[in-house]
């Protein structure tokens, strides 16, 4: 049974990457997937050694050919966003690749090539192996990418026989992080003790709630703010979300990040990497972690 | 003039330097938060609502009387937001992207526009700055529609402050297109740079020009400073870390609330945005 422990925040910059990567070398045997297509940094701890190199094709977007075009307008007029100018030409960066215009142009003067919208890739890295990917500039699609590295993480986790995924998931609420969330066995939930972090985890818990994947809460920065630590604490529990524990404000964590290296390989007695090791047990020992696989349905955030 | 506050990174503290440098101006400005996932400059400002408004997008909804089960509908949408079984039409408003091709291609017209709510556009005050943000609908993918809403607020004779989201995908060029100039704001790590990277050549995609704020200055290394200046991108601010900031962030209180010396800084770094996007303009 192959579990997937998936990290996410809500609010950018609370340490999930920081964190999936210390989880990565404690996990011993696992399979890292980077679901933060759009601004991906976990490679930067794990200097993966890329072994597959793939494109991802995404979505179409539509071209006008110039010298079959009448300029008859019917195509701005059926554009919903926008994306045609004045003198016919399309903005690709407005395009939705919806190809309405494609079908209804008369003189079907629209060609509609597929994009290329990425990369992505299968590493060998310290820890294991990895599957990360690198979405375009300005594109769209990401949630669709996001899928492709799960299911990819998913393939190499059976054909090596791993039984835990952990996934470093975007921020937000949107596309990637709907795409990075279902189908989860649990979330791993890094709030860091400011109003921005509870509001945000808040939507987060509401989203997860949504999609029925369990929360395990983890506050990071702890000390920073002990009442809102409290009442993070007290919201967890509220909605049925384990709480597996608290990491100090330590500066290791950048200097680590400096260094390319997990917290608990630059400064493995350090409070943040007792810390770390310490949260980690819990996640193992939380229920819904557990190695059957049995789904315990009251662990659904409420 | 209209500045958008973007990242790359998330956490950097883009709601930071919104949040401030449009309090900072006060009056005439208007700070637009279309960070929509996750709104976050009503917990610094607190400011007072005045008009909501739920924004929606077009999805199809079927009159089955007049379907004759032709499939037209379904072939056209690439969302795979339709589907026929059995002769009748499926819809599945959480594919749909709202280009309404279904509604133009149905022989019979039997598809009619309907609306799926994506998000809610609150306005209203903190004092004399004007206020607008989008709230994303919670489970919903689609969040560009709402940014262009909110976007919608932006007015050329005042000053529009855009606080976007993170990242360098659809959402954040929603959110920066149509700027006159995108303020980056950074922290000096391995992290914050190569994020930066990104941000940067998304900026540069739309051909807007970009300055630098360094947020934590004083933690990390100096690859974001070699970068800006390989790349000639101006640092414009730097705020080093003080746990005094940390602490009044965490309480949501405002930097220029406890330490009023910063108002200057931030009307300074306004005055400073103003030269560089008009050298910029001349320049084109």
């Amino acid at each position: 049974m192959i579990r997937e422990l998936v990290v996410v925040s809500g609010k950018g910059g609370t340490g999930k990457t920081s964190i999936t990567a210390a989880f990565a070398g404690l996990a011993g045997n696992c399979v890292l997937g980077d679901a933060d297509v759009d601004a991906a940094d976990l490679h930067l701890l794990m200097s993966p050694d890329v072994q597959k190199r793939t494109d991802f094709m995404g979505g179409c977007k539509a071209t006008i050919r110039a010298e079959d075009c009448t300029a008859c307008g019917r195509c701005r007029g059926l554009c919903r966003f926008a994306a045609i100018t004045e003198d016919f030409v399309v903005d690709a960066i407005s395009c939705e690749g919806c190809g309405v215009c494609v079908d209804l142009c008369p003189e079907k003067a629209i060609d509609f090539p597929v994009q290329k919208c990425g990369e992505w890739f299968i590493s060998g890295t310290r820890f294991g192996p990895m599957v990360h990917a690198r979405l375009g500039i300005a594109q769209e699609n990401s949630g669709k990418l996001v899928s492709l590295v799960r299911r990819e993480a998913r393939n190499l986790a059976e054909e090596k026989g791993v039984s835990l995924i952990l996934t470093d998931g975007p921020p937000g609420i949107g596309c990637p992080v709907i795409a990075a969330i279902g189908g989860a066995t649990a979330l791993a939930i890094i709030v860091e003790p400011t109003v921005s972090g509870l509001h945000d985890m808040q939507r987060v818990a509401d989203l997860a709630a949504h999609f029925r994947v369990p929360g395990l809460v983890c506050i990071n920065k702890s000390d920073l703010n002990s009442e809102m630590t409290e009442r993070i604490e007290e919201y967890a529990v509220k909605r049925k979300m384990r709480l597996v524990g608290q990491i100090p404000f330590d500066p290791v964590f950048t200097k680590a990040m400096i260094a390319g290296s997990t917290v608990l390989e630059y400064a493995p007695r350090s409070l943040a990497a007792m810390a770390i090791i310490k949260v980690w047990r819990e996640i193992l020992r939380s229920p819904v972690m557990n190695e059957l696989g049995i789904k315990d349905f009251t662990t659904i955030i409420q | 003039m209209i500045i958008s506050i973007a990242s790359g990174k998330g956490g950097t503290g883009k709601t930071t330097v919104a949040t401030n440098l449009a309090l900072s101006l006060g009056e005439g400005a208007r700070l637009l938060d279309c960070d929509v996932e996750e709104p976050n400059c009503h917990l610094f400002l607190h400011p007072q609502i005045t008009a909501s408004e739920i924004v929606t997008s077009f999805i199809p909804v079927i009159r089955e009387e007049s379907c004759t089960g032709c499939k037209k509908c379904a072939e056209i949408c690439r969302f795979r937001a339709l589907t026929v079984v059995r002769g009748k039409v499926l819809v599945f408003p959480e594919l749909c992207h709202g280009c309404g091709g279904c509604l133009e291609v149905c022989p019979e017209n039997a598809v009619v526009e309907g609306s799926r709510e994506i998000g809610v556009m609150e306005s209203g005050w903190c004092g004399p700055l004007g206020f607008v943000q989008g709230r994303l609908r919670v489970g919903e993918a689609m969040s560009p529609p709402l940014i262009r809403k909110v976007q919608a607020n932006r007015n050329r004779a005042i000053k529009i402050i855009i606080d976007a989201p993170p990242g360098t995908s659809c959402p954040v060029v929603a959110a920066m297109k149509g700027s006159h100039f995108v303020l980056l704001v950074t922290e000096p790590t391995p992290f914050g740079l190569h994020d930066l990277g990104l941000a940067v050549e998304a900026v540069r995609v739309l051909g807007i020009p970009c300055g630098l704020v360094i947020n934590r200055s004083d933690m990390g290394d100096d690859g974001v400073r070699q970068y800006a200046l390989r790349e000639k991108i101006p640092v414009l601010l730097e705020i080093p870390f003080e746990r005094k900031i940390a602490e009044a962030y965490s309480r949501g209180i405002p930097i220029v609330e406890i330490m009023p010396e910063w108002a200057q800084r931030f009307r300074d770094l306004y005055d400073r945005i103003v030269v560089l996007a008009g050298n910029w303009g001349a320049s084109q």
